[in-house]
């Protein structure tokens, strides 16, 4: 597997324009979602990047263009870990549950439902930590119970925002891991990521955001300081090291010295 | 123990009771949604709006009132979500310019023609001597469709509480799921009206759920602590309200402050920890695009 994609489409985007009240954050986006695909949005804060993530999650509607999505694709959500209330009554196994596909609405969960549970937990390596308060949890282990709820639904696609903010080296290490390992088993992955070297750099396929798609392709085609400046409004050089592109951020006064030569 | 026996052989007492308790248990069940969504300013801003309501409805339609001041309740709760949902006004502003105009009118019209069923104070105050069988009736069927409603959708109503944008990439329908508590919880407001009374009503929602989110770490033991607390609040409330003779939700409300005091001095930082931010996690946040 690539991670470009080439597999049947999941999702499609079509010349589609995006925002909100009226203004739009996106435009004339044309995306498409592949059953093989790995893939990282990157772009600068206000680029667009979660407004795009929303689109492909069917929880933005835009304000022209087309999306085609098939209904029966199923899809698992990881958000920012700001998103929720930390303070909020649930333990580490309550939170996982939450998303059991059952289509009983019963309180109370089956055996196998928490059997599913511990297997995700176990994969996880937090399995020790399911009756904690989910309060008591460190960034990464916030991360993984996230990530834990996403695969209790035994996604097609997992689309994920910003998976390595806030969280530390050994975590964004087991997080791509995992991720690669889910992407190898058929899970198509889409995730926003601002980490240019931890985590952009590591992925299969790009595509670069701002306002709309600037470019899409390998990290080698699209980490280059041309299309980053275009991305990002900033110059900054790219090395290679072992074969991998580290991006650098020139600073002002390095613009300053280039620019009078 | 001749203090508890003694108003137990005036009916109106064991009526009152009855009612009073059943209120306080709604109010803690439901209260816990409302606090834990950050949603206490609606819980206030509905009981102020179905008061015009049942000003309104009392001269229009006198022998459904009841029924005419449910309508209106819920129609300003649809109101607030799509006005939130739809415009820049954040929820608060929504709730602040519905609620209280519609508050107004309720006293504008109390002062201009009167009315011929429970009188102003009571309803602002709350009166469990006033509280007919039909009023009973509804209290207890409000109560069986909550309960109904929070043991069916159970999973939906926590995941869409703790995480909406997931819950609805999860197959939860979180509109519908709020635009029903919304209705759930008008009808709570107008079942318990005449025994709190409208200024106090909101009061209820939230501190037998706060208290019991203080007390514990887990959902499904809040849900039911805060349950006994309200019950426990109308209780003590009712016999207060008895012997001291002044209207009985303003005991009610007395008896879980006291409470809220008294657990607050022995759960200490632990409480305040697990309290805090309650009114943080709010619904209007979940609805305005915070990242794009």
């Amino acid at each position: 597997m690539t991670g470009i994609g080439v597999g049947p489409e999941l999702i499609n985007l079509d010349h589609v324009v995006a925002g909100y009240t009226h203004h739009p954050v996106l435009t004339d986006v044309t995306f498409h979602v592949h059953e093989d695909q790995f893939t990282g949005i990157v772009g600068p804060s206000g680029a667009g990047k979660t407004t795009l993530l929303r689109l492909l999650l069917g929880t933005l509607k835009p304000m022209s263009g087309a999306i085609a999505k098939d209904p029966k694709v199923r899809m698992a959500y990881v958000p920012q870990l700001e998103t929720v209330s930390w303070n909020f009554p649930i333990t580490v196994s309550e939170c996982v549950l939450m998303s059991r596909k059952s289509t009983k609405q019963l309180p109370w969960a089956s055996k196998a439902e928490k059997a599913s549970v511990g297997n995700v937990l176990e994969r996880l390596g937090i399995a020790e930590l399911a009756q904690r308060h989910i309060r008591e949890l460190s960034g990464g282990q916030q991360q993984r119970m996230f990530l834990a709820r996403a695969l209790l639904r035994q996604p097609q696609i997992m689309l994920l925002d910003e998976p390595t903010s806030g969280v530390d080296v050994s975590t964004r290490h087991d997080v791509l891991h995992l991720l690669a390992d889910l992407h190898e088993e058929g899970v198509a992955i889409v995730l926003t990521t601002h980490d240019l070297n931890g985590m952009a750099a590591h992925l299969p396929h790009l595509v670069c955001v701002n306002q709309g798609i600037v470019a899409s392709g390998t990290p080698a085609d699209v980490m280059t300081p041309d299309v980053l400046e275009q991305t990002f409004g900033a110059r900054m050089e790219v090395l290679e090291h072992l074969g991998m592109r580290i991006v650098v951020d020139e600073g002002p006064h390095r613009s300053a010295m280039r620019e009078t030569g | 123990m001749d203090t508890l026996l003694e108003p137990l052989q005036y009916a109106f007492f064991q009526k009152g009771l009855f009612v009073a308790s059943l209120s306080g248990a709604l109010l803690g069940f439901i209260g816990v949604y409302i606090v834990l969504r950050g949603m206490s300013y609606i819980g206030h801003g509905l009981s102020h709006s179905i008061f015009g309501g049942f000003a309104a409805a009392q001269l229009f339609a006198a022998n459904f009132y009841m029924l005419g001041a449910g309508l209106w309740g819920i129609a300003s709760a649809l109101a607030i979500t799509s006005v939130t949902k739809r415009s820049r006004l954040g929820a608060d502003a929504a709730i602040g310019v519905i609620t209280t105009a519609s508050f107004a009118l309720g006293v504008a019209l109390f002062a201009k023609f009167g009315t011929s069923g429970p009188s102003f104070e009571n309803a602002l105050f709350g009166s469990i001597l006033g509280i007919s069988p039909q009023q009973i009736a509804g209290l207890i069927a409000v109560s069986l469709l909550t309960g109904a409603f929070v043991f069916l959708r159970y999973r939906a109503l926590l995941f869409s509480t703790f995480d909406p944008d997931v819950a609805a990439v999860s197959g939860v329908n979180v509109s519908r799921i709020e635009a029903i508590l919304m209705v759930v919880l008008s009808l709570a407001i107008l079942a318990t009206l005449t025994v709190i009374g409208v200024t106090l009503v909101a009061a209820m929602l939230v501190i037998p759920a706060v208290i019991a989110r203080m007390l514990t770490d887990s959902f499904g033991r809040m849900l039911t602590y805060s349950t006994i607390i309200g019950t426990l609040c109308g209780l003590t409330g009712m016999y207060l309200s008895y012997y001291a003779g002044v209207p009985s939700g303003t005991m009610i409300v007395l008896v879980g402050a006291a409470l809220f005091v008294i657990v607050l001095a022995f759960t200490g930082s632990r409480g305040l920890r697990r309290s805090a931010g309650l009114d943080a996690h709010t619904d209007a946040s979940a609805l305005a695009p915070a990242a794009r």
